[in-house]
């Protein structure tokens, strides 16, 4: 051991160890306390709705559609309803679309093509919904009248750039030498995607629209304008306008009444579970299509 | 037999017809989707100049600086729902901005291996929360705590700065902002964190070897090499903010009117369009605001394109810039 | 047996206090042409005497680097050469304490510097970085930085003054026998240059910062012959500036420019001793096999 030599280099403080340390602790600190924020504010509102809510979900609750405006002892069941038709329609016309969509881009587009429309897709993921809600207002609503198959409409559009963006992604993620070896064999470009490209990239194609049903599950905006003046009980016609969890949410919400307001923690409560388990289920499929395809 | 690849009964033999049309007809139908988008995106624009029109040929230009909304007189204008995005977004993203590069920093350099994947999907599920249950929470909760708590404190200790002058009110522009600031953190966050993974470690090892310290090294190589990346996901985040309607118009107040205390309630363009479009009588205000939703859009797609072209032009690696779910994952 | 074997002993004189050490390494001005100078006239250094005693490192469970002894003298250069996967470069990312930052690593033993226990709790890790410099396999210059700006980046954590950056960056370049060829873009982009040019930017980056050990971790790998040749000779002349460790593959490498050549497998240190000892007349039976190539 050097004789307790004061001199050595490592010993002597090279300009400002002291600080640097400081300075560097200081943003190590503060960058886990923002982390911890960000998680207690999730922590926060998502505690918020389970515990303001449970106390209203009941049986009654689930089964019971609303009662006349002001008149809080009904349930939400029409709007339950109406939200499954809603969105199940918006997926039936946006996940088929999405999918050629990605298809032309990963399959049969020049870069020169295949570049403009993914700026589109992009552009369209960035339209502000309540614009979505103003065109198809527009397009189906105006001289005419509310619809769910307008609200579908809107909510369509907006899963469209998400399932079409996932799609592109995962279909370009199968490894070339699957698609080669059939086409090697004489298969036809489609039968290639329908029996090979397609069934490895299935997982990742179906957390695409899981993520893009969990997304407009909760969208309000196009909904108020298209779709949210409607009558009683639990309806079911697209072409008329049809209750919906969202939108009662956003009506109860407003309004003065502490019951409506507790109908509302209730109603988010479900709302916000079937949003987060649909995230959760489409990770795991997420993670289980990577590893099949040796990510 | 004969010789030769003609005599070959397997490559003489034609394909049958399904397998002939069936290439083409993919091909066509997946065109056809493709045509759809981009039909649609242009769809959109018409149809809200189209309604806009009257509003538009009414006012004109003027109607970005007019600073009056009265259904009564049917004078209308957007400065005030202008002003109201522009300030709630800057300040959202004032604090969104550091608070993502933090959390990034936090999660990319400082997290032990096994903190890393919890804590992250745990901050992207921050964007998965539906806007309308977080306007429910700003109304009920942040909205009083605001009132109760945070404004007098700001008042008493800041109350000479105009900003924070009047009155504390829980439906302001101030809770407004905050609601939209924890709707940008994960996405600004998201695409952050993703730059941040791109950075080759030979380049922190080599600042780690020269003795800098984890702040330093990030400092010097982080940063530096993520910066585009890192404004991209900004504006990306001023996107969203911008667009949000229905978490705004629940905690914002629907006052119009240039206001500068943050205290104060107010709109903006979205909220204002969300609040007043359903049903709105008289000939001119759904135009008018329709004729809001032509500036919010043109608005949304002219930082859209920046955003896209800022990663491009400035990264040194290839960066996805939107944030689809699945990045998240 | 015997694994520790002192090749020479080096007396230990007095160390001197720091800012003289520094004039005594300042030496005479390196000749660019690449033509060593004579050495000068003065004792040998007596910093940058690197001693490893039983020294362990691990990966988790897996034990890269198994009780290694062993000094690297100062004034010397020190090759490591071993078939992949020995632990060299392990073992040398021991010394500046490098190891340590990868996830699941682990060492234990002691590793002095002149006498003090690099390890040692009250001894910064960031000191010892400053101390002891590394050159990677892959030239990595920050790519966000001009040619000056990579050079001076160590300096510019301590807070040097703009004209001692621009000085000791000047010297830096000229030290690493790149000057000439940068001076004239000192503003432009690090990552612009040769592949050669760029590792001797690193170089001179590491030097900046005035390091007692030169640790490279095959430096020459990523590099064409003739690069690869202008490193080999500027090894050569820093050498009585800093002790230099030189991990390499390349035994004809490790023939042209280490004094002292160490032989690494599975871990352990099989042999240390003159270069041209090591070359031509081995004492293990291993390290005789692998210099002619039977493996590795």
């Amino acid at each position: 051991m050097s004789s307790g030599d004061p001199g050595h280099a490592l010993l002597l403080d090279r300009g400002n160890l002291k600080r640097r340390n400081r300075v560097n602790r200081l943003v190590e600190v503060s960058s886990t306390i923002a982390t911890l924020l960000a998680v207690a504010v999730l922590l926060i509102v998502v505690g918020s709705v389970i515990s303001k809510g449970i106390g209203a979900l009941s049986i009654h609750f689930l089964t019971t559609p609303m009662g006349l405006f002001g008149d809080t002892s009904g349930g939400i069941s029409n709007a339950i309803v109406g939200t499954g038709i809603i969105v199940g329609i918006a997926a039936l016309m946006a996940i088929p679309v999405g999918l050629l969509v990605a298809i032309f881009t990963t399959e049969f587009a020049s870069p020169r093509i295949g570049h403009p429309i993914r700026f589109v897709l992009d552009l369209l993921n960035g339209v502000p919904t309540i614009i979505t809600g103003i065109f198809v207002y527009g397009l189906m609503v105006a001289g005419n009248k509310q619809s769910g198959i307008a609200g579908s409409v809107a909510l369509a559009i907006i899963m469209l750039p998400i399932v079409a963006r996932t799609a592109q992604e995962v279909l370009t993620l199968v490894p070339g030498t699957l698609k080669e070896a059939a086409y090697a064999l004489g298969v036809a470009r489609w039968r290639t995607l329908l029996r090979v490209t397609l069934p490895t990239a299935a997982g990742g194609l179906l957390t695409g629209a899981l993520l893009a049903v969990a997304r407009v599950a909760g969208e309000t905006a196009p909904l108020i304008l298209v779709c949210s003046i409607f009558g009683q009980g639990v309806l079911t016609e697209p072409n008329e306008a049809l209750a919906s969890i969202p939108v009662f949410i956003f009506q109860s919400s407003e309004s003065p009444s502490p019951e409506a307001h507790t109908q509302a923690w209730a109603a988010a409560l479900i709302l916000i579970a079937f949003v987060l388990v649909l995230n959760v289920v489409a990770r795991a499929f997420y993670a289980r299509s990577r590893k099949r395809m040796g990510a | 037999m004969e010789a030769g690849a003609l005599g070959n009964p397997v490559l003489r033999a034609r394909r049958n017809r399904i397998d002939r049309i069936g290439d083409p007809l993919l091909r066509g139908l997946s065109g056809l989707a493709a045509a759809l988008a981009v039909v649609v995106i242009v769809a959109i624009a018409y149809e809200v100049i189209h309604l806009a029109w009257p509003a538009i040929t009414k006012f004109g230009i003027g109607f970005l600086t007019t600073n009056d909304w009265n259904p009564v007189t049917e004078r209308f204008g957007a400065a005030p729902f202008i002003y109201g995005t522009a300030v709630t977004s800057a300040i959202a993203l004032l604090f969104a901005a550091p608070l993502s590069i933090a959390i990034s920093i936090y999660l990319t350099e400082l997290a032990p291996s096994r903190v890393r994947r919890p804590v992250a999907t745990l901050v992207d599920m921050l964007a998965a929360i539906p806007s309308v249950i977080l306007g429910l929470w700003g109304i009920l909760v942040l909205g009083p705590f605001m009132h109760d708590t945070i404004q007098p404190a700001l008042k008493s200790t800041l109350g000479f700065l105009p900003i924070f002058s009047g009155d504390p009110s829980a439906f302001s522009y101030l809770t407004a902002a905050l609601i939209l600031t924890i709707m940008t953190t994960p996405i600004i966050t998201s695409v952050t964190r993703e730059v941040f993974e791109t950075v080759p470690g030979e380049l922190k090892e080599g600042a780690y070897a020269l003795g800098a310290t984890r702040w330093e090294m990030v400092r010097q190589v982080v940063l530096p090499y993520s910066r585009a990346g890192i404004v991209g996901a900004t504006i990306l985040g001023l996107g969203r903010a911008i667009g949000e309607a229905i978490a705004v118009a629940q905690v914002i107040g629907g006052a119009t009117g240039i206001n500068v205390s943050l205290f104060h309630t107010g709109s903006t363009m979205a909220a204002q369009i969300a609040a007043q479009f359903q049903g709105a009588p008289g000939a001119l205000q759904k135009p008018s605001l329709a004729y809001l939703g032509v500036i919010l859009l043109v608005f949304a797609v002219i930082v859209n394109v920046v955003a896209r072209l800022i990663v491009q032009r400035g990264s040194l690696k290839d960066v996805d810039v939107t944030p689809t779910e699945a990045e998240a994952l | 047996m015997d694994s520790r074997e002192s090749f020479e002993s080096q007396t230990m004189t007095e160390p001197n206090p720091e800012p003289q050490a520094r004039a005594q390494r300042q030496g005479p001005a390196i000749s660019v042409s690449g033509a060593t100078p004579s050495p000068p006239a003065k004792k040998s250094r007596d910093v940058g005497n690197v001693q490893l005693k039983d020294l362990n490192a691990y990966y988790g469970k897996t034990h890269a680097v198994r009780g290694v002894s062993l000094d690297f003298d100062a004034d010397r250069v020190t090759a490591i050469i071993g078939p992949s996967g020995c632990g060299k470069s392990t073992m040398v990312r021991c010394i500046n304490r490098m190891h340590e930052e990868i996830s699941g690593a682990s060492a234990s033993g002691e590793v002095t510097l002149d006498g003090l226990d690099l390890y040692d709790n009250a001894i910064d890790v960031v000191a010892v970085r400053r101390a002891v410099g590394m050159v990677f396999q892959k030239p990595n210059p920050f790519p966000t930085m001009s040619v000056i700006d990579n050079v001076t980046a160590g300096l510019r954590l301590t807070g040097a003054s703009r004209g001692e950056l621009e000085d000791r960056g000047r010297e830096a370049l000229v030290g690493a026998g790149l000057w000439d060829e940068v001076k004239d873009r000192l503003k432009g982009p690090g990552a612009g240059l040769s592949g050669g040019q760029q590792q001797r930017l690193c170089i001179a980056r590491a030097l900046a910062v005035e390091p007692e050990v030169l640790l490279m971790d095959e430096p020459c790998s990523a590099l064409d012959p003739v690069a690869t040749l202008k490193i080999e000779e500027l090894i050569g002349e820093l050498k009585q500036r800093v002790t230099i460790v030189i991990v390499t593959h390349n035994m004809q490498q490790a023939a042209r420019v280490a004094d002292t050549t160490v032989f690494m497998l599975n871990g352990d240190l099989v042999e240390i001793g003159a270069t041209d000892k090591i070359f031509t007349n081995p004492n293990d039976e291993r390290t005789e096999q692998y210099v002619t190539g039977k493996f590795g």
